[in-house]
């Protein structure tokens, strides 16, 4: 809509001719222009200015929608009124029937606690049929670490759905619905990323799996503030993909040390002292989501990945409508499972930290049901 | 008062110096067609120079009369109008009471902070807020939600209106002796549908809209309120030209201005968070910059105290600085639930 064509608004003629004249051919332009700058451009008075920019507003600016109309068709058009299950059911209570459509999905967490093992888990889910809870179509998981191992894909679906994988052609059709890209450089990606634009919708992809966010920014290594813009297009482009096309997006973020002066307050908060509460003193390693605040504001869910006293934990971090919880879990030879569906509360900003203490083994052969 | 200063085009103001009329007496006694012989001008242009030039020379003399400027308000009605002012509740007595009562209309306040502090949270529980009807205090209006996140959850919107009406049946019974004979019949979906939702992708189409939310209220008269989830998001990106960016934004505040003052709405803006450099540490600060941290007329961060949301007044032409703190709970924003004393003025 921002590209709207001037000629394709229905202006006075002596007006369309003036934006013609001067090089303002989209709505874009016009509209970033104050009014008293295209009343020097253009020439003109402030009435017809005012008038024309109303006009063009109209056209452009996105129709309404009552919250209930937006929540009916939801519940009509869309699986579950727009939530994909993970399968884990707590989780899945917590997050309202599972994972939100239109919308990013972080999963952070240090090394080897088991980010790709639930990416493979539900790029799986996503390729059944809706009778076994998946979307019945293709995911596409981009594969920046070279993680992805079909391998360890067939042995999930054979321990969690023996029905379907037993069956060589049925594990070949749903293997064959996940298509794996593995771009080795963040140009690569983002040519990648408008590809899978155009082909979102023709092709019947389902769900986006990117793992991981972080590598893509890593190799281009710049200091400092400068990585911020080299991924907020990237942002705003997988949103509105997300959004345009309805289906989840799975975002995997790497963590990295806090350094000890690291910002965590305002201005007025350094001011008064014995108004703020002392956080307690932490001694284990002190870890945050590496991609910053920008990256932070951008997801809409995020599920934190940790280890703490040698137990594995997913935390809803942030959710626009899940309480804070934490659920104990492990990983099998049929992915992750939960070890409680009973999430334990937990308060304040202890949600968003994460541990990494005790454990080592990912896959816990022992432990079967 | 001089001719460049007058809002005509550049061409026509470039006709009359060269024609030689520099001052606005100069204009006084001349008759329109003779002003368009002499600029080689059509008849009706000529006219509606004149008209532009007379009524800037009305409040010229208006002025050295020493009588009321078009437009102008005293204090002491302006005063009468203030104390008439409504608010919106945020559910949260603590937070109203350091808000004077809640969010005021005819003002726009911006509220900031980190992700997951509750921003979105306490965006839509305003917008169901300003629905409460006039016999719970509340406006009866209905809400403007626009999003340019995608943070919108309607699944929560649900939750929050349901609990919001059971309070109100809650309050009913416990105050009103014949609660047969105020029944609370508003249904959640009716809340639901009274929050126009638009959705915005880009920046372009969050400045059409802010334009063209004039003639979206003057339709839809009983709309109370205006929530932007959040300003920031389409501003952090694709702009080269930071200076372009400042302009776009004051402007935008502007007019948002324009609309809570025209049609008595309050407007909310929820904005992000970014590190700044200052006094040799990095501190958190609300993001789009400093000019823009002028634009608004109140703000409010969020922050985390230990454990605790807290909410504190930054800027605020008529409130102290205070900060009390807040939670979010399933039936939405409520105070928190802690007993040692919450507000603390600073």
């Amino acid at each position: 809509m921002a590209n709207k064509l001037i000629s394709e608004i229905p202006l006075p003629k002596s007006i369309a001719n003036v934006f013609a004249a001067r090089n303002i051919s989209t709505a874009k332009e016009a509209l970033s222009l104050t009014e008293f700058e295209l009343m020097e451009l253009l020439d003109v008075g402030l009435a017809e200015v005012r008038s024309a920019l109303s006009q063009i507003s109209e056209i452009v600016a996105p129709p309404y929608q009552t919250a209930l109309s937006l929540m009916e068709q939801r519940f009509r058009n869309e699986h579950l009124g727009g939530h994909f299950p993970t399968g884990l059911k707590g989780l899945d209570a917590a997050l309202c029937g599972g994972i939100p459509f239109g919308v990013l999905t972080e999963l952070v967490g240090p090394a080897g606690i088991g980010k790709t093992q639930f990416c493979l888990k539900l790029a799986l889910l996503a390729s059944l049929p809706s009778n076994f809870g998946g979307l019945d179509g293709r995911v596409i998981y981009v594969d920046v670490e070279f993680k992805f191992s079909s391998r360890r894909l067939l042995e999930i679906g054979l321990r969690s759905f023996p029905e379907i994988f037993q069956m060589k052609e049925m594990a070949k059709e749903m293997a064959g619905r996940i298509l794996v890209l593995r771009p080795t450089s963040l140009s690569e990606f983002t040519e990648h990323l408008q590809q899978i634009k155009i082909s979102l919708l023709k092709n019947q992809v389902k769900m986006l799996v990117i793992d991981s966010m972080t590598a893509l920014v890593s190799g281009e290594h710049e200091q400092g503030s400068r990585r911020q813009p080299t991924l907020s297009w990237h942002i705003s482009f997988i949103k509105s993909l997300a959004e345009l096309s309805r289906i989840p997006v799975v975002v995997t973020n790497q963590v990295r040390s806090q350094n000890r002066n690291e910002v965590s307050q305002y201005s007025f908060q350094v001011q008064s002292r014995d108004a703020t509460v002392e956080t307690p003193a932490r001694y284990d390693s002190y870890l945050v989501a590496a991609l910053g605040i920008h990256w932070a504001h951008a997801v809409t869910t995020r599920l934190v990945l940790e280890a703490k006293s040698g137990q594995r934990f997913i935390k809803v971090a942030k959710s626009p409508i899940s309480p804070p919880l934490a659920f104990p879990f492990h990983i099998t030879s049929s992915g992750i499972l939960l070890l409680s569906d009973e999430g334990m509360e937990l308060m304040g900003p202890e949600i968003n930290s994460i541990h990494y203490q005790g454990h080592n083994e990912i896959i816990n052969f022992g432990m079967e049901n | 008062m001089e001719i460049w200063r007058l809002p005509i085009s550049a061409s026509q103001r470039g006709k009359l110096i060269s024609a030689g009329y520099t001052s606005l007496s100069s204009l006084s006694s001349i008759s329109s067609s003779d002003l368009a012989r002499e600029l080689k001008v059509s008849d009706s242009e000529a006219l509606d120079i004149l008209k532009v030039a007379s009524r800037s020379r009305g409040l010229e003399i208006s002025n050295a009369n020493c009588s009321m400027v078009e437009g102008a308000q005293n204090a002491w009605d302006m005063l009468r109008d203030e104390e008439s002012l409504v608010h919106i509740t945020t559910s949260s007595a603590d937070l109203d009471n350091i808000l004077g009562g809640g969010i005021h209309c005819k003002e726009v306040t911006e509220i900031g902070g980190v992700p997951g502090i509750g921003k979105t949270q306490l965006g839509i529980q305003i917008a169901i807020n300003a629905q409460i009807p006039g016999d719970f205090g509340g406006l009866g209006g209905k809400a403007i939600y626009i999003d340019t996140e995608g943070s919108f959850m309607v699944e929560r919107a649900f939750q929050i209106a349901e609990a919001c009406i059971e309070d109100m049946s809650e309050y009913n019974r416990f105050l009103r002796k014949d609660f047969h004979a105020c029944e609370i019949r508003m249904q959640p979906n009716d809340i639901l549908e009274n929050i126009f939702y638009f959705r915005i992708c880009s920046y372009t189409e969050q400045i059409a809209l802010i334009n063209y939310l004039d003639k979206f209220i003057s339709e839809h008269k009983d709309v109370k309120l205006v929530v932007v989830d959040s300003v920031t998001f389409h501003f952090r990106q694709d702009f080269d030209d930071m200076a372009l960016r400042t302009r776009v934004l004051s402007g935008m505040a502007l007019k948002l201005m324009k609309l809570a003052k025209k049609f008595s709405l309050a407007v909310v803006l929820l904005n992000q968070v970014t590190t700044k450099h200052t006094e040799g540490s990095f501190q958190l600060s609300l993001a789009l910059g400093d000019s823009w941290s002028h634009a608004c007329t109140n703000r409010i961060v969020l922050y985390w105290n230990g454990n605790e949301r807290y909410a504190y007044i930054d800027k605020s032409p008529s409130l102290r600085s205070a900060s009390a703190a807040y939670s979010v709970t399933a039936r939405g924003i409520r105070n928190s639930s802690s007993s040692c004393k919450r507000i603390k003025m600073m």
